[in-house]
């Protein structure tokens, strides 16, 4: 039920981001979600595309570092307190987040989040006993 | 002391240098036979030629007392260079050579006017480093006031200088440049305060450099050389001319040789210098290979030192750094990156000297791409690793930057490993 993230080691060089996305377009790859967390030096850009493997071997090509990664996508009600509750399920349990971003997507009334948790059984098995929904991978490429 | 006599002298301390050495160390002993010379075939300086050198390689394959020539119960005090145990120099000092070592930092500090009634601020670090104790007990040889501030603190060192009305001050260039720097963000002017000479080493520093400390401080900013293998601090020193530095060459035999051919060239040619220890007792080192390059001035001084000088140090034969003090071999990071998979054993290192401020040592490291995790705060506890590690090694802290696999240069064969933007030119 994880669904694989594209995690790509980014120096804080201009144009670098543009030559990425460069890559992904050239090879008819779709951005379904983002997020980038920098430092002064360098930053990593976490994408969820519709072709991961695809996605890798573009970039890996066009020489950037690239990493895959589990990570849970969860709906959540797009109204105040629907992060509350989806991030309280897991950490009532004592799972910790490493980090975490939302996108509102095209489905229902609903947003999604992305949680990236070490251990992700535990993690899938909170959220679904709590009600929410895990999206499969099929399920976000869907969207 | 004329030039004759002066040769005379260092031909007889010669001749019993190398009778010691020959005598009292195995290593040497080897060396000299290996080399086909006898302690007899040495009757007067020129034959120095005839000797093998010595470099830091032989002290580090006879880690850590290997080279000493008098037992331990003889040897009052050891200092050592940083570095990992391969690469760290251990020196040793009988009493003679602490008092021979004070004798000629005394000369060093007294060519700058310093004298009994001084208060002399002593900034350089006090511990393994030489810099510290030697300065130390060449103040205190002269009869000044000594301040053992050590270096850091630098608020504390300003106070000091202020209420203690320090009339010397030792340290490195780049650390007068931070103490001008507070100086400023306190509101204290060098102007009102009685500090009249600097004596800065440990760190190669250039001409410009002495213009600005010499307005900033309002003081005559003088260069001393020196390392600890030879004895530390003292080994030469500018006087107020500021024409060059005068060597001990009493105690510390220099010659210049290319360092191609390793053969000795002539006075006023540039070069590598050597030196030989004509006095020290615990470590007397033969044709030492220092590294660095600079040249013999032979003409007289104005001073009236009979004494020969050197040019200031230009640069190195080989690819060591110095870094606030710190010997750096770009061979000993690479052995800490070795030893953290997470990284490519592809590295730079940047050397920088912010206007006014201390060295910096940068170290870009590529991360590798199976380990590369994306999760930042492991990311960053890498960085500290690194830096960790490093400063464990080397006892400097150093900025750690992670760059993208493959983007540091390669080049055929040997790689560039080191920039370096200090302005050290003339």
């Amino acid at each position: 039920m994880t669904t694989i993230q594209i995690s790509v080691f980014l120096e804080n060089k201009s144009g670098r981001l543009a030559e990425l996305t460069h890559a992904l377009a050239e090879g008819g790859i779709n951005i379904r979600a983002l997020s980038l967390a920098e430092t002064i030096d360098y930053g990593v850009l976490r994408l969820l595309v519709d072709k991961p493997k695809e996605a890798r071997s573009v970039l890996a090509k066009a020489g950037f570092t690239v990493t895959e990664t589990e990570v849970i996508a969860v709906e959540m009600p797009d109204q105040p307190g629907g992060l509350a509750g989806i991030v309280n399920l897991v950490t009532r349990r004592g799972l910790n987040i490493e980090y975490l971003y939302a996108f509102v997507g095209q489905r229902g009334q609903n947003a999604i989040v992305i949680f990236r948790i070490d251990d992700a059984p535990a993690a899938i098995a909170a959220l679904q006993e709590g009600g929410a929904h895990v999206l499969s991978a099929a399920e976000l490429s869907g969207i | 002391m004329d030039v004759a006599a002066l040769r005379a002298l260092q031909s007889e301390r010669l001749r019993e240098v190398v009778r010691r050495a020959y005598q009292n160390v195995p290593y040497y002993k080897q060396k000299l036979d290996d080399a086909g010379v006898k302690p007899a075939d040495i009757k007067s300086i020129d034959d120095i030629t005839r000797l093998p050198f010595t470099s830091k390689d032989d002290l580090r394959d006879t880690y850590p007392f290997g080279m000493f020539a008098v037992p331990m119960e003889q040897v009052i005090r050891l200092h050592a260079s940083s570095g990992t145990t391969g690469k760290s120099t251990v020196v040793g000092y009988t009493r003679q050579d602490i008092a021979t070592w004070a004798e000629v930092m005394a000369r060093t500090l007294a060519a700058g006017g310093t004298h009994q009634g001084d208060v002399v601020q002593n900034s350089y670090g006090y511990g393994l480093f030489t810099g510290g104790l030697g300065a130390h007990y060449g103040a205190e040889l002269i009869g000044a006031s000594v301040i053992p501030t050590s270096g850091g603190q630098t608020k504390r060192q300003l106070q000091i200088l202020q209420d203690f009305r320090s009339t010397v001050l030792c340290c490195t260039p780049s650390y007068a440049l931070v103490l001008a720097e507070s100086a400023k963000d306190v509101g204290l002017d060098f102007q009102d305060l009685p500090l009249r000479v600097g004596f800065f080493g440990a760190e190669p520093w250039s001409a410009t450099m002495r213009q600005e400390i010499e307005s900033a401080l309002h003081v005559d900013a003088l260069d001393i050389y020196g390392l600890s293998e030879i004895i530390g601090p003292g080994v030469s020193f500018e006087c107020l001319q500021k024409g060059g530095l005068h060597i001990n060459e009493d105690h510390f035999y220099p010659e210049i040789i290319n360092p191609e051919t390793g053969q000795q060239v002539p006075d006023g040619q540039p070069g590598e210098i050597v030196f030989t220890t004509l006095t020290k007792e615990a470590l007397p080192l033969l044709r030492f290979r220092v590294r660095d390059l600079t040249q013999l001035l032979a003409e007289p001084c104005p001073c009236g030192r009979t004494i020969r000088r050197m040019r200031r140090v230009t640069g190195r034969s080989d690819d060591m750094l110095i870094i606030r003090g710190v010997n750096v071999f770009p061979s000993q990071i690479e052995e800490v990156l070795m030893g953290i998979e997470e990284t490519t054993p592809n590295y730079l290192l940047v050397v920088d000297r912010k206007p006014r401020g201390m060295d910096e040592l940068e170290v870009q490291v590529e991360v590798s791409e199976e380990t590369f995790s994306d999760e930042m705060s492991r990311l960053e506890a890498l960085s500290s690793r690194i830096q960790n590690e490093i400063e464990n090694t080397l006892a400097l802290r150093v900025s750690v930057r992670l760059v993208e696999p493959k983007t540091l240069e390669r080049s055929m064969g040997k790689a560039k490993r080191v920039i370096d933007r200090r302005d050290l030119g003339k």
